[in-house]
């Protein structure tokens, strides 16, 4: 079949079933969208690439399969970047498709000109500045089949326009073989019997579960193995609602914004089995003192994962629910109860404190809120104190999501990856959590949303301060107080309505009673502005 | 310490600078590098010296091995190699020291590649720390240009780095 590249592009696209896809036009993709006006495919238009990205980061977290942006040349590639980076950061599969300028004026700083896989290299799990139309199609199935397997990533696809014309003979290719890429998926059987060993004979076990058990679908097989052998569960961020919160072996999320109880398992047990999780700095402040005194187990798909934050005695290499199958064939019950009990004992009633008169406990707010909520909703917290206090105050039910820019920490994540999030999953409640701060990264986005009759919900923490930042200057650096005051924003309840989307603010009893219930129950678009106390604290 | 690590990679444009960047990203203490064909054109061949611990090494083959490019990573143990640098050095010499400079290149099996009334350039192709001592029986002479090589290596006996088919 003659074809030209880019409509050989879009059939890629359709020969790789994808429905939907996200970006923001240029000259330098013209011929491409062009193209895709013969497929089937609904294009999104972003108000900002970035956040093409981030909804395709979104889509692509519900549905477990790469997701599609496309940004045009210079300054549209360059804005992607960020949710490159945040992408890759949460392992989170991207093919970012961009446009270039024609070939014999790359490295001539022509109008639009940037060098997108020189700039995104540190951020992608691979790229391609496609130098040949015949290529495409090799290049689209290769980049899929990256993207989507093994530790998932970002791939970037730059293609120059003049390519973008050229004729070409379409085939999709069926098969994929790249030899320097062969991901290992089974556990090695005698490594295995190890493991099971000495999970075994371990008198205080511990699963500690992070963004992998996502990447993996493994929630089901960690749940199962749990259970039958009675072993305690903690979670990274990343991890987050990969067991139910409310479960008698859950014990919270770990790390210098974890809780009591999954720090205090974490410093306790006598061996952590680590799935899917990379050990980060602000899940584990001092990997070398932990490795010393309790037997670490690590499952993890990419090799270099294992020992790179923290010493292992028993690594893993594959894929999580793959590993975790097999070793549910070992598994056998086993009892722990003295230890579940001690660390049931640190749970403890949730408690709130009073606020101020006209301000709202954003902590009780997020609960009780996570009651309300259908059990399947999914839940996007941004980034700063509103990101804390979802992941330590939402109950997560046993179908429930929560999705974050967890690695990366990039403000404006959680309204872009709710459209996102809700394109993926239409039949379910998404709601994005955030702050007056991380609200207005991405604001833009709302436009999307009402263009698009994406119908989110936005939960928006006002506090008038950069809320973290704040906190960080008043116990770090003597409450001097610099550049956190958000004055000058707007009436976030006009900016709704301004977009045409209902809006209401919660300072009492009242009006939280009815935010809640329209946030859980309302099918349209909801924008709830809670307002905060200026001083009231992360933890 | 130093080690030598051999990288197999997929011969495209911008393997090096992936492979380049990757160590400068990671804080990998980057001695040599020196990349040319192998005698499969697809296959090109990098040859990296780099300081670091077990650790450090540990981290540089599995960070190598994450690049879809890379096939094949082998850090060689010590005495598990053959190794060679090319040196090129011009000397300030006219005809009063030639024979002198010619007696030292005889010795370190060096040789003289070309002549002026003032100068002399002179070639070895040896192991690193040859080539520091030839470059210290030199100096005295007036090095006023110099080019080297990175340190290409090879495996000791038989055995071969292959690309896995």
């Amino acid at each position: 079949m003659k074809l030209t590249a880019a409509q050989a592009m879009a059939k890629c696209l359709t020969a790789e079933g994808i429905s939907t896809v996200f970006g923001y036009p240029g000259a330098a993709i013209c011929p491409f969208y062009d193209a895709l006006l013969e497929t089937d495919i609904r294009h999104i238009l972003v108000r900002h690439e970035a956040n093409a990205g981030h909804e395709a980061s979104g889509y692509a977290r519900i549905t477990g399969k790469p997701a599609v942006c496309i940004a045009t040349s210079g300054p549209g590639a360059v804005n992607l970047l960020t949710a490159i980076a945040t992408a890759h950061a949460d392992s989170v599969p991207l093919i970012c498709i961009t446009g270039q300028v024609n070939r014999e004026q790359i490295g001539s700083d022509a109008f639009q000109e940037a060098d997108i896989t020189g700039s995104a290299e540190p951020f992608v799990k691979h790229s391609y500045l496609v130098g040949n139309a015949a290529d495409i199609p090799r290049i689209f199935k290769e980049a899929f089949y990256i993207a989507g397997t093994g530790r998932p990533g970002p791939v970037l696809i730059d293609v120059p326009m003049d390519v973008q014309r050229e004729e070409i003979d379409f085939s999709y290719p069926e098969t994929v073989d790249i030899r320097g890429y062969k991901p290992t998926l089974k556990g090695n059987p005698m490594q295995l019997k190890r493991v099971y060993k000495a999970l075994s004979e371990s008198e205080k076990p511990l699963i500690c579960l992070g963004g992998g058990v996502f990447a993996s679908g493994a929630a089901e097989e960690v749940r199962k193995l749990a259970r039958l052998m009675q072993i305690p569960v903690i979670t990274t961020m990343m991890g987050i609602s990969a067991f139910p919160s409310a479960d008698e072996l859950f014990f919270g999320m770990i790390g210098t914004h974890g809780v009591k109880s999954a720090n205090i398992a974490a410093q306790e047990c006598d061996t952590l089995f680590l799935i899917g999780a990379r050990v980060g700095d602000r899940a584990v402040k001092t990997p070398l003192a932990l490795e010393k005194t309790t037997q670490i187990i690590h499952i993890d798909i990419d090799p270099a994962e294992i020992g790179k934050n923290i010493g292992v005695d028993l690594p893993l290499v594959g894929d999580a629910k793959t590993v975790l199958s097999q070793l549910l064939e070992l598994a056998k019950p086993a009892k722990h109860d003295e230890w579940i009990a001690r660390l049931s004992a640190l749970r403890g009633e949730k408690t709130f404190a009073e606020v101020p008169v006209g301000t709202v406990n954003p902590k009780r707010f997020i609960n009780e809120l996570s009651a309300a909520m259908p059990a399947e909703s999914i839940i996007c917290a941004d980034v700063g104190q509103n990101q804390i206090w979802t992941c330590t105050d939402y109950v997560f039910a046993d179908k429930g999501r929560f999705i974050t820019s967890g690695g990366m920490g990039t403000m404006g994540y959680s309204l872009p990856a709710a459209i996102g999030a809700k394109l993926a999953a239409p039949e379910r409640n998404v709601c994005a959590i955030c702050g007056d701060g991380s609200l207005q990264m991405s604001m833009m986005e709302l436009a999307t949303a009402v263009q698009h009759g994406v119908p989110v919900k936005l939960v928006v923490m006002t506090n008038t301060r950069l809320g973290m930042v704040r906190e960080l200057q008043t116990n770090g650096y003597g409450d001097r107080q610099t550049a956190v005051f958000l004055d000058g924003s707007p009436d976030f309840i006009k900016l709704a309505e301004a977009y045409g989307i209902p809006a209401l603010r919660v300072t009492d009893e009242n009006t939280k009673r009815e935010a809640i219930d329209r946030l859980a129950n309302g099918t349209d678009s909801l924008l709830v502005e809670v307002v905060v106390d200026k001083s009231f604290p992360t933890l | 310490m130093k080690h030598t690590i051999s990288v197999l990679v997929e011969n495209h444009s911008g393997v090096l600078s992936r492979i380049s960047g990757l160590f400068s990203r990671r804080g990998f203490n980057i001695e040599s590098l020196a990349v040319g064909p192998t005698h499969d054109p697809a296959i090109s061949r990098v040859t990296i010296i780099a300081d670091g611990n077990d650790y450090t090494v540990e981290q540089i083959e599995k960070q190598l091995n994450k690049l879809v490019e890379v096939i094949k990573v082998k850090t060689f143990a010590v005495g598990e190699c053959l190794s060679r640098e090319l040196l090129l050095v011009k000397v300030a010499a006219g005809a009063d020291k030639r024979q002198d400079i010619m007696t030292i290149c005889d010795i370190a099996n060096a040789r003289v590649i070309d002549l002026t009334t003032s100068t002399m350039t002179l070639e070895i192709c040896d192991k690193n720390e040859h080539l520091k001592r030839f470059e210290d029986l030199i100096a005295p002479y007036g090095i006023i240009e110099m080019v080297r090589t990175g340190t290409i290596a090879i495996q000791k006996g038989a055995d071969v780095i292959a690309a896995k088919k």
